[in-house]
């Protein structure tokens, strides 16, 4: 067992190509997401007006009211015609579109267009005076550490990548292994598939410990990330989360020599879980049927209690429940996969 | 050494090896011979334990084959690859320490030839040099059974001469050899028994030279394994 757990190292990190891209991806999508989120490109809402004559727009020209001017969240975007801004709206590339012209406000929305409804109320709001409601309302904001999306983002990205990594890492690695023999020659060995498929179990998951902790520092040196839990939990429900997915990748790998069915299959598990396990966006809006069905995926445990721990600054206690489902999914997984391993077929 | 009754395998109703029975004796070194599709792979394939029998009964020392079996048999497939990012040495030490008891990698690098490519990655290797690892490997174990799956196909006259003199410096050891091969020559120099299969049967057996008397005599062809090949099997193309 030792000598395959130690063959399977050095394929890992001898393959130049496979090793650095486990590595630069995660780097690439939060470096990518870190220079988003510091920019203004990030606005949430884009208003379009026309006619700009002027090749620079100058805000204080623009006959919209001055609330909306000063707006944090909204982009206005200028067009030299109507034609081309109600092309631009109709394609969701603007969100609401003003007329510049005189005291009226005239403005187009485009019905299927979500934001553009929340914007058309703030933009009739914005013609209201403040003190016509000012004393109606009361304003409080939250104290402490607010978490920037970015710190929320992160353990996704480390979630996703450790996902994607497990499954064509040991599932489709494995299945190629088969078609082109290699099991085969195993099989001829006194190496049993228990032996087998620990060593590439512990392997695995070594191995991704160690590069999500390389991610991990990596990412922190760039970007500060702010860590309010306890490392050793963390690492715990790293450990639990990836023998989970690596588990997963086993059963995925315990039959088959088409590599193309297996991408296939292993598409058709990551994409659901990639948007569904929360890596990207929350699904607290969702409907009850979606978030029922997002419990079922080893991801939404790991993401949740990775999530508490890091930004929340859970203890182990308060993510037990994940870490148990996470465990005994990596039980019924690793099970079926020994169960149903096959060297050939 | 090994013996196999009534060995039958069918793959989507059809017989790919129908009802075989064969005695391979302690030392010897036995050839499979046939066309393409004759059954040779996937009965030696059963006979390794690689592939399950629909029916009939294969016997290693007497017995049924039991978990010692995979330690004392060597097989060089057909088609196989290896770990692509490993070295020729790390394949060697890593395969080595599957066996309870095996060779020093240093004696079976320096039999097959392999000691100037010891360093090289598996990916990078010639076909010839990775037939000579895919022998090493099967060797490694220093096994009591040998099979050999077409062991010199692909390789140059050089390179094949060079498989034939370990095949039969083994052989001479008293290690029990059974060999698949297209290569007439080659199952003349290496082989005491041969068997032909056709169609899932086995339809001649016998010493190369007691078939070359039996079938060879009368009607004045080449007296070689070829001719008895091409008279039992016909000259029309397989496959």
């Amino acid at each position: 067992m030792w000598a395959l757990f130690k063959a399977r190292n050095y394929e890992f990190f001898r393959d130049r190509a496979g090793f650095g891209w486990n590595i630069l991806f995660p780097f690439l999508i939060v470096a990518g997401f870190g220079v988003i989120f510091s920019s203004d490109s990030g606005s949430d809402y884009k208003l379009g007006v026309f006619p700009v004559k002027e090749n620079k727009m100058v805000l204080q020209d623009l006959h919209l009211p001055d609330k909306l001017k000063i707006y944090k969240h909204i982009k206005i975007v200028p067009f030299k015609t109507r034609d081309e801004a109600l092309d631009k709206l109709s394609h969701h590339k603007i969100d609401i579109l003003l007329e510049n012209a005189g005291p009226e406000l005239k403005y187009w929305v485009n019905d299927s267009n979500p934001k553009g409804y929340i914007l058309e109320k703030v933009v009739k709001e914005s013609i209201i005076p403040e003190e016509s409601f000012a004393a109606k309302v009361i304003r409080q904001e939250i104290k402490g550490d607010q978490i920037r999306y970015i710190d929320w983002l992160f353990p996704g990205i480390l979630g996703m990548n450790i996902m994607f990594s497990a499954l064509f890492g040991v599932g489709y690695v494995i299945v190629r292994y088969r078609r082109i023999g290699v099991l085969k020659r195993l099989k001829a060995t006194p190496v049993t598939a228990f032996e087998y498929l620990t060593a590439q179990l512990v392997s695995r998951v070594l191995i991704m410990l160690l590069s999500s902790s390389v991610v991990w520092f990596g990412c922190n040196f760039l970007f500060s990330f702010r860590m309010h839990g306890s490392y050793l939990d963390i690492l715990v429900v790293f450990f639990s989360g990836i023998l989970c997915l690596v588990s997963l990748g086993l059963v995925l790998a315990c039959r088959g020599t088409n590599e193309e069915l297996t991408n296939g299959i292993i598409n058709f598990i990551s994409w659901p879980m990639m948007f569904l396990s929360e890596v990207w966006f929350s699904i607290e809006g969702a409907s009850d049927f979606v978030k029922h069905a997002a419990k079922i995926l080893p991801l939404t445990h790991f993401l949740s209690a990775a999530r508490k721990i890091i930004n929340d600054g859970a203890t182990l206690s308060d993510v037990s429940s994940e870490v148990t489902i996470l465990l005994l999914m990596s039980f019924v997984f690793l099970f079926i996969g020994s169960v149903l391993f096959s060297w050939t077929k | 050494m090994i013996e196999v009754q009534n060995l039958e395998k069918k793959y989507n109703g059809h017989r790919a090896v129908d009802r075989i029975s064969l005695s391979i004796a302690r030392g010897s070194c036995f050839g499979l011979l046939g066309p393409n599709g004759a059954g040779k792979t996937t009965t030696v394939e059963m006979m390794e334990n690689i592939i399950p029998q629909d029916s009939g009964v294969i016997l290693y020392k007497g017995g049924e084959r039991d978990r010692t079996f995979n330690q004392e048999i060597g097989i060089q497939f057909q088609h196989t690859e290896l770990l692509a990012f490993l070295t020729v040495e790390e394949t060697l030490k890593t395969f080595a320490a599957f066996y309870h008891k095996h060779l020093p990698v240093e004696e079976v690098l320096a039999m097959c030839m392999l000691d100037n490519i010891r360093k090289n990655m598996n990916h990078k290797i010639s076909g010839g040099q990775r037939q000579r690892l895919l022998l090493g490997l099967a060797l490694l174990n220093d096994p009591e059974l040998l099979f050999l799956d077409e062991p010199s196909t692909g390789l140059d006259p050089q390179a094949r001469k060079h498989i034939w003199e370990i095949i039969l410096d083994i052989n001479k050891k008293g290690k029990t050899i059974i060999l698949t091969t297209h290569y007439m020559e080659e199952a003349e120099s290496l082989c005491d028994t041969i068997a032909i299969m056709d169609k899932g049967r086995i339809i001649e057996q016998g010493s190369p030279e007691s078939l070359i008397e039996k079938h060879c005599k009368a009607d004045g062809s080449p007296k070689n394994l070829e001719s008895v090949f091409l008279k039992l099997t016909g000259k029309n193309l397989r496959e």
